[in-house]
């Protein structure tokens, strides 16, 4: 099936383009609707941003490449990003770390398997002064520790199936 | 100077203590919103400029390049548009002041924006925010949309002939686009690639045309600047690092957060008084005084004072102001590794010494913290750290080496420590 904007993306992204002198420098700000809106950036997904702002494919994929925060595979429903970096560690990130690889029964990089939790650790999140840190999806949660991640993983395990995609997951905006 | 806050976190810059903010603008006109916009509206560009240099205004991002002087590199012939870009990045470690404007204090940092493109003539802004920041970009974009309905932005800012539209664009995760050429690069839609300079982009920046770019905290120093006068302003710092400074502390501390003080604080201040001293009271073993590129310092400079000059005679950098301090017990080629981790992933792999010497200095630290170093690895580590110094378009290399040379130095026995014992003697590893 080809893919296609929702009426409210194409309302987005018709404010995104209307900012710039030219359609390249929309870019990053469309890949993040695209992201959002189908997932993560497949080949067709790439293709179809590369279709809508009439850039060559290769440009698109250069840039996609170039960015982590741009998925260009499928995360969690719940994409858990713990800051590994040294305001954290000093505060214990590592310990937060290999619990959440416990509780959850995957490394860094990887995916439970009903797909309902990812895991990542990820560079300094600017919250250094209330670390230890962790992003899931795009919600910040700091001053963490093993009972308050206990707490957050139990709330989001029985979060209804829908509000992942309703909270504007994966670098929605 | 001015006397530092009753209750620290509060101040100047810093209007909102945690869990307070100013998100409504009539808020922020009740305490004095848009005066400071309405009296630049009311002068001339460049002595509106001649003020901020007056007011010794040094660039909050890191380097502390004074911004009236940058202003004053645009060229005066050039036809095309002007364009002003914030950098809301936020990327080097141990940094979160900027994020406070963003979700706490966005209408300090759009008067500001205001201002200054009032001053530099640039008619379009963009702000461009760090992409984990989601909900603080939301908060700017309502922040954006009251200021257009109120009347301070658009086809008339404040009734004047003076038009600017203010755009806020997602960053995507890539520490090297707070450089500032990256960060042109990647408004651009490229990859976060620094340019050869010249052309500088007050010559040649956003798609060529003529730009500023600007720390956050640097666009609230000038709204601070002109609501207060330049003098008032000087008087809040030193001569010659005009203005207050948002100090950020994170680490081994009891009391982490932001705090406002004069620059010129001492570490001491900031760490004993402010951020309550230690955990559990223990002696401090290193202190990264402005961000993880800074060389790190030991307790023996507690007593230098905060600013751009001082630190710098005292072998390290101000930096961002943000200072992580670690306690005895601490494993400094642990804290060594984090760091070296860090840049060897954020390297954009454009100039050589950078990518390779990154990796290079990531797995030599790694081994030695692992057990598994040789005999003769610090000095490898010195001269790895060395061959990438001043070698690279950009100062990503600078920011991966200094840590490495510091820590070395600072931490020698450690270092050796790791290597003859064949491990860890802190159990970090
Ligand atoms: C690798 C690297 C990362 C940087 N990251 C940031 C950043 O996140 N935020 C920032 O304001 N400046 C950052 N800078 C500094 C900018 O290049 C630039 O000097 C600054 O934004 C200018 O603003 P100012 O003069 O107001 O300080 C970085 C520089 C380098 C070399
Ligand atoms: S080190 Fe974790 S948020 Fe900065």
């Amino acid at each position: 099936m080809a893919l296609a904007f929702s009426p409210d993306t194409e309302r987005a992204f018709d404010r995104i383009v209307r900012r710039y002198p030219n359609l390249r420098a929309a870019l990053i700000p469309t890949l993040f609707l695209a992201d959002r809106e189908f997932g993560y950036l497949s080949r067709e997904a790439m293709e179809y941003v590369a279709r809508r702002l009439e850039l060559p494919p290769s440009w698109v994929l250069n840039t996609a490449t170039f960015y982590t925060m741009l998925r260009k595979r499928p995360t969690g429903r719940n994409h858990i990003q713990v800051c590994v970096n040294v305001a954290c560690y000093l505060r214990g990130a590592d310990q937060l770390g290999d619990h959440l690889k416990k509780q959850l029964g995957i490394g860094f990089g990887e995916v439970t398997a009903d797909g309902l939790f990812s895991l990542e650790g990820v560079q300094c999140l600017a919250a250094c002064g209330t670390a230890p840190a962790m992003q899931v999806n795009d919600v910040y949660h700091e001053d963490m520790t093993i009972q308050k991640v206990d707490a957050l993983i139990e709330s989001l395990r029985l979060a209804p199936q829908t509000s992942g995609a309703a909270t504007g997951q994966g670098g929605a905006r | 100077m001015i006397a530092i806050p009753a209750n620290p976190g509060r101040g100047h810059l810093l209007r909102c203590g945690p869990g307070e903010s100013i998100l409504d603008i009539s808020k922020h006109q009740a305490i004095g919103g848009f005066l400071a916009l309405r009296k630049a509206l009311s002068m001339q560009p460049a002595a509106l400029i001649d003020e901020v240099k007056k007011a010794s205004i040094r660039g909050r991002g890191g380097a502390g390049f004074p911004a009236g002087t940058k202003w004053s590199f645009l060229p005066k012939d050039n036809l095309k548009p002007r364009y002003l870009v914030i950098n809301a990045d936020e990327g080097e470690p141990g940094t979160f002041k900027d994020r406070y404007f963003l979700a706490q204090d966005p209408f300090a940092l759009l008067e500001g924006i205001a201002i200054s493109a009032f001053a530099i003539g640039a008619h379009t802004a963009f702000i461009y925010v760090r992409g984990e920041f989601v909900s603080e970009m939301r908060v700017l974009e309502e922040a954006i949309e009251q200021m257009r309905r109120a009347g301070a932005l658009g086809r008339s800012v404040l009734g004047s002939t003076f038009a600017l539209e203010i755009y806020v664009h997602p960053g995507a995760g890539a520490y090297v686009c707070g450089e500032e050429s990256a960060l042109l690069e990647s408004i651009e839609g490229k990859p976060g690639r620094p340019r050869n300079r010249p052309p500088f982009p007050a010559v040649a920046g956003l798609w060529g045309c003529p730009t500023i770019i600007n720390n956050v905290e640097t666009m609230a120093c000038v709204r601070l600047a002109l609501q207060h006068g330049a003098e008032a302003f000087l008087a809040m710092g030193l001569p010659r690092d005009g203005g207050p400074k948002i100090y950020g502390l994170s680490g081994h501390v009891k009391r982490p957060g932001l705090f406002e003080a004069p620059l010129g604080l001492t570490l001491r201040t900031l760490i004993y008084d402010f951020g309550g001293g230690t955990l559990d009271d223990r002696p401090i073993k290193g202190i990264i005084p402005g961000g993880s590129s800074t060389p790190v310092l030991g307790p023996e400079a507690l007593d230098t004072p905060m600013d751009f000059d001082s630190m710098k005679a005292a072998g390290s950098m101000l930096g961002t102001a943000a200072t992580t301090v670690f306690t005895e017990g601490t494993c400094p080629v642990a804290v060594l590794v984090r760091i070296a981790r860090f840049y060897a992933h954020e390297s954009c792999g454009q100039c050589t010494p950078c990518r390779e010497g990154t990796g290079w200095l990531e797995r030599l630290v790694e081994s030695i913290e692992h057990g598994t170093g040789r005999p003769g690895d610090a000095d490898l580590l010195l001269s790895a750290a060395n061959q990438i110094l001043g070698n690279t378009i950009c100062a990503l290399g600078d920011a991966a080496a200094l840590p490495v040379i510091s820590f070395v130095n600072r931490f020698r026995d450690d270092f050796e420590a790791h290597i003859t014992g064949q491990r860890c003697p802190y159990g970090a590893a």
